[in-house]
C-alpha cells in the first residue's frame, strides 16, 4: 500500500510527526483527532488528505445545535404530515422521508471515503458518546425504516477540535490523536513557499521576521496564526510593499504595514501600537 | 518491551488504557514504525497520548524509558544521576579548572556540594524535573566557584549534536492548569447551569407535537410543557486593587464571562477582605456602599456566593478589629465573612495565585480554614472542581 501513504501535497506542508498520525489512522481505519491553535490547517488537512489519496471528501461542520442522530439521518415529520394533508401517495412509505446525513453518505460511497467532522467540541457535551458505536463499527441502525446501515469501506475520519469542550475518554481511546503545535520559523518559511512561490526570498524573510515579533508581544489575546500570515503575505503581494518597508533601523519601533490583517482584536490593535509608541519614545531614531 | 513503558505511563499519571496499548501494537505489526525510533516515537505519541496537556508528560516518561534510564518515577522527578552528571563535569571542566577544583577540596566534595544545591533548588521549584536546564535553573552559576566549568544547565550538550526529538520537549508550556480564556470560563460556569422546568405545563411543545402527530399519522395530538429557565443565581464578590493589580486579565475574563453565563448574578468589589460593607462601582467606592447586612437580607440563600481573592494580606486584616487597611473596622473580618457564610451556604473562594505558592502566606491559610477549605484555583481545572463544590 506504499502509494496509500499521506506524505503531504503541493499545497501543504506536513510535518513528519502529522504524516505518521495520518497513515496510522489511515492504515488501522481508525479516526484521527486534530487538534490545535485556530488557523493552523486543521480542517484543511482533512481537505488535503483526500486530495493527495484520491478520496472522494464529505464534510460534517458542526454547530452548538448539532445532534449526532442529524449526521446519519433525520425523519422529516412535518414534510410527512404535510403530505398526509394533501393525500399523497408516497406517505405510506416511511421511506420516503428519512433525509441523509453526511456520516450515511460517507457509507455509501463507492469508494473509501474521507469524512471530515469539524469542530467537534462546538456540539453538546454528549455528542461525541452518541456517535461511539457508529464510528467503531460503521454501521447504525434506521429505526424507522429497521434497516441497519454499515458503510461499504470504513471511511477515514478526521475529527478537528478547539478545545472548547472536553471530550470523553471513551471516546479518545478509539482515536489516534495528533496535536498541531505552532511551526517554527523554518516551516513556516516551506509553507509560505508552497502558497506564494514566486515571492521573492528578502520580503519573505522580512516578513516572517515581523510576524514572529508580533507573536512574541506579550499580553496579546489573540496571537496571530499561520492562516492570518498568510492572508498578510498577500495583501503585502497585491500592495505591492517593498522588503524594506518591513525593516527599519530599529526592528522593534516599526509598525508592519497592514498590520490590521495580522491583529484582529480591537484591544490588540491598542495594545500594540501603545508597545510602539513606548517604544519610540525610549529609543528616539 | 512495550509492556512495562506501559505501566511506567500509566505509573506517570497518564490515563492510557488497553485499547490504546492494543492499537499501538496493531500498528507496529502493519508496519508502521519499521523504520526508525522517531517514527516509533510519533507513532506511540499517536496513539497513547490523547491530551496535549500530556504531551511533555509523555515525552520525559519516553526519554526516561527508552534511555535506559531506570528509574521510579519519584526519581524520574526529582533526582539527577549521579554518574551522568560526573560525566558532564568531566567533559567540561578545563586541565586548570580540574586543578582549582582540587584545592577547594576535590571533586567528590564540589559534586556532593552541587547536588545539595541542587536537592534545596528542586525543594523550592514545584514539581522539580530532571531537566534543570531547560527549566532555567543554573545550579553552578548558583554555586558561583564554577562559573564556566560544570555547566549543566544545558543537558542538551551531552547529544547536542543529535538533540533526540522526545528530549526537545516542546510541549513544556501547555499545562491544564494554566488561565484560558473567556470561552474555556463560559464552558466551565455552564456546569453550574440548572435548566428547570417549574409549575403548570402552560407552553405548547411545537416540535413534539408536530413529531407525535405525525407519527399518529395526521391526527392532531397537543403536547404542552412548562417554561424553562437557569433557576442557578449567583452572588460574586471580587477582590480589587493592590496585590489583585497582577491579575487583572484573569478577573476580567472570569467577570465577564459569567456576566454573561448567569441571568441572575449580583456583584460587588471588596479590598483584600470583606467587612461590614462592599461596593459595585470603584471609581465611587468611598461615597456608595453597601453595608454587608442589607446583602445577605436582600439575596436569599439560595444564591450561590463566589469570592475571587488573593487572600494575600496581613492576618491581622482578618482576625482583628481595625485591621483593615483603609478604615477602622469595628468587627474582625473573619466575623463578617462567617456571617455570609452562614447565609449563603453554597460558597467557594477562587483564587488566582498558584496553589503552590498558598502554603507560604498566612492569610490564605486564614481564608481557607475560614472556608472550610472551599479555595480553589482560579484556572479551568480549579474553577471545574469549585463549580463541583456549589452545584
Amino acid at each position: 500500500m506504499a502509494n496509500e501513504r499521506f506524505t503531504g501535497t503541493d499545497s501543504y506542508i506536513a510535518t513528519e510527526d502529522l504524516t505518521m498520525a495520518v497513515n496510522a489512522a489511515v492504515t488501522l481505519q481508525r479516526p484521527i483527532l486534530i487538534k490545535g491553535e485556530p488557523g493552523t490547517g486543521k480542517t484543511q488537512l482533512a481537505i488535503e488528505v483526500a486530495q493527495s489519496l484520491g478520496r472522494p471528501l464529505y464534510e460534517w461542520h458542526i454547530k452548538s445545535t448539532t445532534k449526532a442522530q442529524q449526521g446519519l439521518y433525520e425523519y422529516d415529520a412535518v414534510g410527512r404530515l404535510r403530505d398526509s394533508q394533501l393525500g399523497e401517495d408516497k406517505v405510506h412509505d416511511i421511506a420516503n422521508y428519512i433525509v441523509r446525513g453526511k456520516v450515511w453518505e460517507a457509507f455509501e460511497s463507492e469508494q473509501q471515503p474521507v469524512l471530515l467532522i469539524d469542530e467537534i467540541d462546538k456540539a453538546d457535551i454528549e455528542f461525541p458518546n452518541d456517535l461511539l458505536q457508529e464510528l467503531d463499527r460503521m454501521e447504525f441502525y434506521v429505526y424507522e425504516t429497521k434497516k441497519l446501515i454499515s458503510a461499504r469501506h470504513r471511511p477515514i475520519i478526521v475529527i478537528t477540535s478547539n478545545n472548547e469542550k472536553e471530550l470523553p475518554d471513551a471516546f479518545l481511546r478509539r482515536c489516534f490523536f495528533h496535536y498541531i503545535k505552532f511551526p517554527d520559523q523554518a516551516t513556516m518559511a516551506k509553507i509560505v513557499d508552497v502558497h506564494f512561490p514566486t515571492l521573492k526570498k528578502d520580503l519573505l524573510t522580512e516578513a516572517l521576521n515581523a510576524f514572529y515579533k508580533v507573536r512574541d508581544v506579550r499580553g496579546l489575546k489573540k496571537k496571530p496564526s499561520t492562516s492570518e500570515l498568510l492572508d498578510w503575505i498577500k495583501l503585502l503581494l497585491a500592495e505591492d510593499i517593498p522588503p524594506e518597508a518591513l525593516r527599519s533601523e530599529n526592528s522593534r519601533s516599526a509598525i508592519p504595514p497592514l498590520y490590521g490583517a495580522l491583529l484582529k482584536n480591537e484591544q490588540d490593535v491598542h495594545l500594540f501600537e501603545q508597545l510602539v509608541f513606548l517604544d519610540r519614545r525610549s529609543n528616539p531614531q | 518491551m512495550l509492556i512495562p513503558f506501559f505501566y511506567q505511563l500509566r505509573d506517570g499519571g497518564m490515563k492510557t488504557s488497553i485499547t490504546e496499548l492494543l492499537t499501538l501494537h496493531e500498528a507496529m505489526q502493519s508496519g508502521l514504525a519499521g523504520q526508525s525510533v522517531d517514527d516509533f516515537y510519533f507513532l506511540a505519541r499517536t496513539a497513547l497520548v490523547k491530551d496535549e496537556a500530556h504531551l511533555d508528560r509523555f515525552d520525559r516518561i519516553f526519554g526516561a524509558y527508552f534511555q535506559g534510564v531506570e528509574d521510579s518515577l519519584a526519581d524520574l522527578m526529582q533526582d539527577i544521576p549521579e554518574d551522568w552528571l560526573q560525566r558532564q563535569a568531566e567533559l567540561s571542566l578545563s586541565e586548570e579548572e580540574r586543578k582549582l577544583i582540587e584545592a577547594m577540596g576535590g571533586f567528590e566534595e564540589l559534586m556532593t556540594a552541587l547536588k545539595e544545591r541542587l536537592d534545596e533548588q528542586e525543594g523550592r521549584h514545584e514539581g522539580g524535573n530532571k531537566w534543570i536546564g531547560t527549566a532555567g535553573t543554573s545550579p553552578f552559576g548558583a554555586y558561583g566557584h564554577n562559573p564556566e566549568g560544570v555547566r549543566m544547565g544545558q543537558q542538551g550538550s551531552r547529544n547536542r549534536s543529535a538533540v533526540k526529538v522526545w528530549d526537545k520537549r516542546d510541549y513544556r508550556n501547555l499545562d491544564d492548569s494554566i488561565e484560558l480564556g473567556t470561552r474555556n470560563i463560559k464552558v466551565a460556569l455552564r456546569r453550574l447551569r440548572k435548566f428547570a422546568r417549574e409549575g403548570a405545563a402552560d407552553q405548547l411543545d411545537i416540535n413534539d407535537t408536530i413529531d407525535k402527530t405525525a407519527r399518529n399519522g395526521g391526527m392532531l395530538d397537543l403536547r404542552m410543557v412548562p417554561e424553562r429557565h437557569n433557576a442557578v443565581k449567583v452572588l460574586l464578590c471580587l477582590d480589587i486593587g493592590g496585590s489583585m493589580d497582577d491579575h487583572v486579565r484573569i478577573c476580567e475574563e472570569m467577570f465577564s464571562a459569567a456576566r454573561s453565563e448567569f441571568k441572575h448574578l449580583e456583584y460587588f468589589y471588596f479590598h483584600n477582605f470583606i467587612y461590614e460593607s462592599l461596593w459595585k462601582d470603584n471609581r465611587r467606592r468611598q461615597t456608595e456602599k453597601t453595608p454587608t447586612l442589607d446583602i445577605t437580607h436582600k439575596y436569599p440563600s439560595d444564591y450561590k456566593l463566589v469570592f475571587v481573592g488573593d487572600a494575600t494580606m496581613s492576618p491581622y486584616e482578618i482576625a482583628y478589629a481595625g485591621g483593615s487597611v483603609e478604615h477602622w473596622n469595628e468587627e474582625p473580618g473573619a466575623i463578617w465573612i462567617k456571617r455570609l457564610l452562614k447565609t449563603y451556604p453554597k460558597a467557594i473562594w477562587l483564587n488566582p495565585e498558584p496553589k503552590a505558592r498558598w502554603d507560604y502566606t498566612p492569610s490564605v491559610k486564614l481564608v481557607r480554614e475560614l472556608m472550610e477549605g472551599r479555595m480553589y484555583p482560579l484556572t479551568i481545572a480549579g474553577l471545574d472542581e469549585g463549580i463541583k463544590a456549589l452545584r
